[in-house]
């Protein structure tokens, strides 16, 4: 009530001014701390090291350049890959449609059926029996699903997401991210056996 | 398989739910009396999980060195706004 009438506003428009910088500031930091989760994904999504950090970088430009965008509170990973994921399609990978016909599902025991098979029953009682299957190999499975699929594998398999979070990323149903995530599974499990067994 | 089919071709069904823990509590319960008695259906439901700890592992790679700093870059603070 005593200040002056024209101090008060300059100094309440610096004062918010300089709020606002320490919630953007407190905004990156968060996201920065982000950054290897949201690499891991991305490497997996797409075919190169080198598009990882692309992708991964033009989603940071993005995040910050949006920042308000984002409700405090909410989960900042879930929100940073939904960029992540938008971006990624805009680059084209609409084109890279998911076929139509899907080879024939074999059910879930499908791959331990196949070592039992080579190996003898005792085999899958053994510890670290899934240690027969190279890395690598399941790199290359998991990179031959078709997209569609891959990209619900691996926010909900590698990134830890849940069934709704990786719906809010992909934007897709619930429902839809549950019939991909089974499906996308048990493709692997047949491109691992394929690919590491025989 | 050790005991009917039926009821393995069942479990099997219901492993990536028992694993997710999404199933309701009947089917979980249908799950564990079968698992109880069947090795077969035993040690595949444990090689699933397995499965997925070492997918998790195999495909998980590390950020690039380097990587943090470009990030850091792009922050409105490192453009001195």
């Amino acid at each position: 009530m005593s200040e002056s009438g024209a101090a008060e506003p300059e100094e309440e428009a610096g004062r918010r001014i300089a709020s606002e910088a320490r919630e953007r500031v407190r905004f990156e930091e968060e996201a920065l701390g982000f950054a290897d989760q949201v690499y891991r994904v991305a490497r997996r999504m797409v075919g190169t090291r080198e598009e990882a950090e692309e992708l991964v970088q033009d989603t940071y430009a993005r995040a910050f350049r949006s920042w308000q965008s984002f409700t405090p509170g909410t989960n900042m990973r879930a929100w940073l890959l939904r960029i992540l994921t938008n971006l990624n399609t805009d680059r084209g990978r609409k084109i890279q449609r998911t076929p139509d016909s899907q080879p024939l599902e074999e059910g879930d025991y499908y791959l331990a059926n196949r070592l039992a098979a080579a190996e003898g029953e005792q085999a899958l009682d053994q510890d670290r029996v899934v240690e027969r299957l190279s890395q690598g190999g399941v790199v290359d499975a998991l990179a031959a699903l078709p997209h569609d699929f891959r990209d619900v594998v691996v926010l909900v398999d590698l990134g830890e997401f849940s069934y709704a979070d990786a719906a809010q990323i992909l934007d897709i149903p619930i429902g839809t991210v549950m019939s991909r995530l089974h499906r996308g599974r048990r493709i692997l499990k047949q491109n691992l056996a394929e690919e590491t067994l025989s | 398989m050790t005991l009917d089919d039926a009821d393995c071709e069942k479990c099997e069904e219901l492993l990536q739910g028992y694993l997710d823990r999404d199933l309701t509590a009947e089917e979980v319960a249908v799950a564990e009396r079968h698992l109880g008695a069947c090795d077969y259906c035993r040690r595949r439901y444990r090689f699933e999980a397995e499965l997925r700890r070492y997918i998790r592992v195999s495909a998980s790679e590390r950020m690039p060195a380097g990587l943090m700093a470009k990030l850091a870059e792009l922050r409105s603070t490192a453009e001195g706004v």
